[in-house]
């Protein structure tokens, strides 16, 4: 499904109030050719469900996991991705840009 | 995230109004800031330039770092005539993140049938706009080819600050618009505002190849010319 900004934040809040541990992910700076621009969010729940991107699909995988730890120590994070060589299409960004990204839990 | 800031932000929005979410990255501290209040707020100038930009972004203000969470209304697209292109119109402007509305006082052609995911408003424009007057961050599609219909909406997008006016038909229907506009009073800048023959010059021919263009042309309204300052009288 397509979802805007918008609606990413809209959902952060629909699912906190309905009691669930929510993070929110936010792309706070880019260099190079970043797939997503800066302001882009991603909102994950404790059971790893998300929604919206800061990627475009290269690093979302490890934003959740990191949102998980997030979510249990209610301490923010962040986060930066790159090409990382041999590690690039594993956890980076292929297209070759680097990202910032700050993850912090919902209170 | 402070959940009373996420549901100050998330308010505004709904309500169409324009502000900026503050988070200190240094200990994670936190405001919404309308943009009625931005005058008074320490990171004014910051938070003017990012509003005006329309942009989310990292500052640095007196040692401390920043990031501003820009919400502007979302874009609203007011398609006066319930006709074909608005078919193919309505729903890419959906996909491309803008809220079409169809007007069209011809019951026959505003139909929930014809516009099955669109709200259309089976009424006269003058009636519909001041039900829900445009606003800077609105784009207006003049399509009926039809004067009764077409102009008294035009009127009301010129005298407004709405960010885009476009208006189907050539050069020469276009022409006797805008002589009927400036018998409305209506000068040369103002008149110029408006998009006719409407949409880029990408050699359209289909309803929906001519709803390309006319995306095409809203996106590069929205995007490229700097917005004015949210003090500017309309």
């Amino acid at each position: 499904m397509l979802t805007r900004e918008d609606d990413v934040l809209e959902a952060a809040e629909a699912w906190r109030d309905s009691g669930r541990e929510v993070a929110i992910a936010t792309v706070v700076e880019t260099w190079g050719s970043a797939p997503r621009p800066v302001g882009s969010h991603l909102v994950i729940d404790a059971d790893g469900n998300f929604l919206g991107s800061v990627s475009g699909g290269c690093v979302e995988g490890a934003v959740v996991e990191e949102a998980a730890e997030v979510i249990a120590s209610g301490s923010s994070r962040m986060l930066e991705f790159g090409v990382a060589d041999e590690t690039a299409w594993r956890v980076g960004l292929s297209c070759g840009g680097r990202i910032r990204v700050y993850v912090e839990k919902l209170n | 995230m402070r959940l009373d800031v996420l549901k100050a932000l998330n308010a505004a929005r709904r309500a169409r109004r324009a502000g900026v979410m503050v988070t200190r990255f240094s200990d994670g501290d936190q405001r919404f800031v309308e943009a009625s209040a931005i005058a008074a707020d320490p990171l004014a100038d910051a938070l003017e330039t990012a509003l005006r930009m329309g942009k989310s972004g990292s500052v640095q203000v007196d040692g401390a770092d920043y990031f501003l969470t820009v919400q502007a209304p979302p874009p609203r697209l007011t398609l006066i005539g319930a006709v074909h292109i608005s078919q193919a119109l309505a729903p890419m402007a959906r996909i491309a993140g803008l809220d079409p509305t169809i007007i069209d006082p011809r019951t026959a052609f505003a139909t929930p049938e014809r516009f099955p995911d669109t709200p259309v408003i089976a009424e006269w424009p003058e009636e519909a706009l001041a039900a829900a007057p445009l606003d800077r961050y609105t784009a207006v599609c003049l399509l009926t080819h039809d004067p009764k219909i077409d102009d008294p909406a035009l009127i009301a997008a010129l005298k407004s600050d709405c960010f885009y006016i476009g208006a189907l038909g050539s050069k020469k229907t276009h022409a006797k618009r805008i002589e009927r506009m400036r018998a409305q009073g209506f000068d040369e800048q103002a008149l110029a505002r408006i998009h006719a023959p409407i949409g880029l010059d990408i050699g359209a021919v289909s309803p929906a190849e001519i709803a390309v263009s006319v995306i095409g042309e809203i996106v590069a309204a929205l995007r490229k010319k700097p917005r004015r300052s949210e003090t500017a009288a309309p």
